[in-house]
């Protein structure tokens, strides 16, 4: 299916009890693309992925992988995706290699075939050596590329992947990255959420922004910073109790209230040019007599965009204790 | 060419399957879970001596610290009434692991991994049930070594295997209501609890220990004597006492197949829809 999409999901509306958990969401992911799906905690990216991968029922909504419908033909959806992440898990007490030729035989694979597919897939991401040990023993990042290696035991030409990198540290983040980049390559068409936006930035081609169970923006990462229409103007003031006048100061260059840390002594403006802005910046502060410790003018990043849709920043969204922990909590 | 025969065999082609083969992965799927689950076992053996010592513990206490009162009113040698009995109640005992054991496996999020292979709906379960069952047998095996030390004895040994098998099925039935209680209930913790609770009163007000005529109650001897697990503890005891009654066995066969028949459908039922979180 050329220039089709893989995966589409129409209006779907999902309830907890009083909860709204999708609010009417569509989306569609082009065949050989990354989608990415963006949103805080609690903003229904795992709901929709459980959705389209079988696992929940939608109250309404069409939903649709492979051009099959998800919701008639739930079996055959399974023979053609793979789903890792924060929920579909590993057995813990089994070894790595019986983990992966255990889903090889549920796929109805021979058992010679699970085997030589396990053995490629323990191979392929890194964990020969720890292959006939109990996962038990196994660190964070080895856990998820087994399950991730699971997902692909069938060869899935759709993927989807939930919060692949929560929970892990900056250095297995960023090999989970080169990984899932690597599987993509040939032609796979991937779902992933994820609520870092550098991540959305360095996986995918497409991205949806959704919050509360809506969607609240999408296009390429590029299209949505473009569309602020601004660069940023970050300054840091040498006396930090200088922030709020430094701020007060630069409210007429923007349409939008600046955004301050009093701590840190930043200020970040949107401007409709930086260039034109900033000599602008140096002599309103200067007349003042704030002085500038630093200043940079900057493309918008993912997070900018983030919080001028939803007046919220990403991270600093409530969270289930269970899926993070509360270090993350205090630096935020 | 990347694209290989793997993806072709999992791709969309693969609705030619036909009838009779999806009816056989009920089986080697249920297979393939089965052994998942008695690795487990294997792994952590301290799982399996405590399974096995408990209920050794129980035949000794019963029979030496109570035989001497229970046997006035049992006729002949304690163990003997006993030995039978405590083998249903240690495989009714196994069951509840069905309930931990799922309810475990509901909150690592490995029934999500399997409810999104396209394998059999009633695999995950089947798994389950039969790995315990064959638990629960093996540890029956060592009580009847153990009940041979201190004087048990088949009378008949092909009676007394049909009340083994008998009483092995009984189990497979029970794990089928464990099973579904497990689906239920979800939090691991709870489910220590409630995969036991529902068994207390089914063993004790049974003629698992002492002859439900003893029992002053006439309510109480009422239940006792026509719930099942009376009905197949006097079966499995007639049976290997060496008393062969068709009749017992047959309404024995009844009450399992009646409780396969009921949980399974519902166990598989909420499996279908339970969800991990």
């Amino acid at each position: 299916m050329p220039n089709s999409n893989s995966i589409i999901a129409e209006n779907v509306v999902k309830h907890f009890g009083d909860i709204k958990a999708l609010d009417g969401v569509s989306i569609a992911a082009e065949t050989g693309k990354v989608l990415g799906l963006l949103g805080p905690n609690g903003a229904g990216k795992t709901t929709l992925v459980r959705i389209l991968t079988t696992l929940l029922k939608p109250d309404s909504g069409v939903v649709s992988v492979g051009g099959l419908d998800v919701l008639r033909q739930k079996q055959r959806v399974r023979e053609i995706i793979g789903l890792a992440g924060q929920y579909a898990a590993v057995d813990e007490i089994l070894t790595g290699r019986e983990n992966l030729v255990m889903v090889g035989r549920l796929y109805h694979m021979s058992r010679r075939a699970a085997k030589q597919r396990a053995a490629e897939l323990l191979a392929q991401f890194a964990l020969t050596e720890a292959a006939d040990r109990s996962v038990k023993t196994y660190s964070g990042g080895m856990r998820r590329r087994l399950d991730l290696a699971a997902s692909m035991v069938a060869r899935p030409n759709i993927l989807f992947l939930d919060e692949p990198t929560t929970g892990l540290d900056a250095r297995a983040r960023i090999a989970m990255w080169d990984t899932i980049r690597e599987l993509v390559s040939d032609g796979t068409t991937l779902l992933l959420t994820t609520q870092y936006l550098e991540e959305a930035d360095e996986l995918a081609d497409q991205i949806v922004v959704i919050d509360h169970g809506r969607v609240i923006a999408e296009g390429t990462a590029d299209q949505l910073k473009a569309n602020m229409a601004a660069d940023f103007i970050d300054i840091t003031v040498s006396n930090p109790q200088q922030t709020a006048q430094a701020s007060q100061l630069l409210q007429p260059l923007s349409d939008e209230s600046p955004h301050t840390d009093e701590q840190r002594g930043h200020v970040s403006i949107a401007v409709e040019s930086g260039a034109q802005s900033i000599a602008e910046v140096v002599r309103l502060l200067d007349a003042q007599s704030v002085s500038i410790a630093e200043l940079n003018l900057r493309r918008p990043s993912l997070n900018d965009v983030f919080l001028s849709i939803t007046g919220h920043e990403i991270v600093e969204e409530e969270s289930k204790p269970k899926r993070r922990g509360f270090g993350r909590r205090r630096s935020a | 060419m990347t694209l290989n025969t793997a993806s072709v065999a999992a791709g969309p082609g693969a609705n030619e399957i036909s009838i009779f083969q999806r009816f056989l992965w009920n089986f080697t799927d249920t297979f393939v879970v089965m052994r998942r689950n008695l690795y487990a076992y294997q792994r952590q053996p301290e799982l399996l001596v405590f399974a096995t010592i408990q209920p050794v513990i129980f035949l000794l206490l019963f029979t030496y610290v109570f035989g001497g009162a229970i046997s006035f009113s049992t006729g002949g040698d304690y163990i003997n009434f006993l030995l039978p009995g405590i083998i249903i109640q240690t495989i009714l005992f196994a069951s509840a692991n069905t309930t931990v054991g799922l309810s475990v496996d509901l909150s690592k999020g490995i029934i999500d991994r399997f409810r999104s292979l396209p394998m059999s709906r009633a695999a995950v379960l089947a798994g389950r049930t039969s790995a315990d069952t064959l638990r629960g047998l093996f540890t029956v095996l060592i009580m009847i070594a153990a009940g041979y030390i201190i004087g048990f004895r088949f009378e008949n040994w092909g009676a007394g295997l049909l009340g083994l098998a008998l009483a092995v099925a009984f189990g497979y039935a029970v794990t089928w209501i464990s099973a579904t209680i497990g689906l239920f209930v979800k939090d691991p913790e709870a489910a220590q609890v409630a995969g036991f609770i529902w068994l207390f009163p089914l063993t004790f007000a049974s003629s698992i220990f002492v002859p439900t005529r003893t029992m002053t109650a006439e309510w109480l001897r009422t239940f006792a004597e026509n719930q099942p697990v009376s009905v197949v503890a006097n079966t499995v005891r007639d049976l290997m006492t060496g008393t062969v009654n068709p009749d017992e066995i047959v309404i024995s066969l009844l009450w399992i197949a009646g409780i396969v028949a009921v949980f399974l459908p519902m166990a598989v039922w909420r499996y279908a829809r339970v969800s991990s979180r």
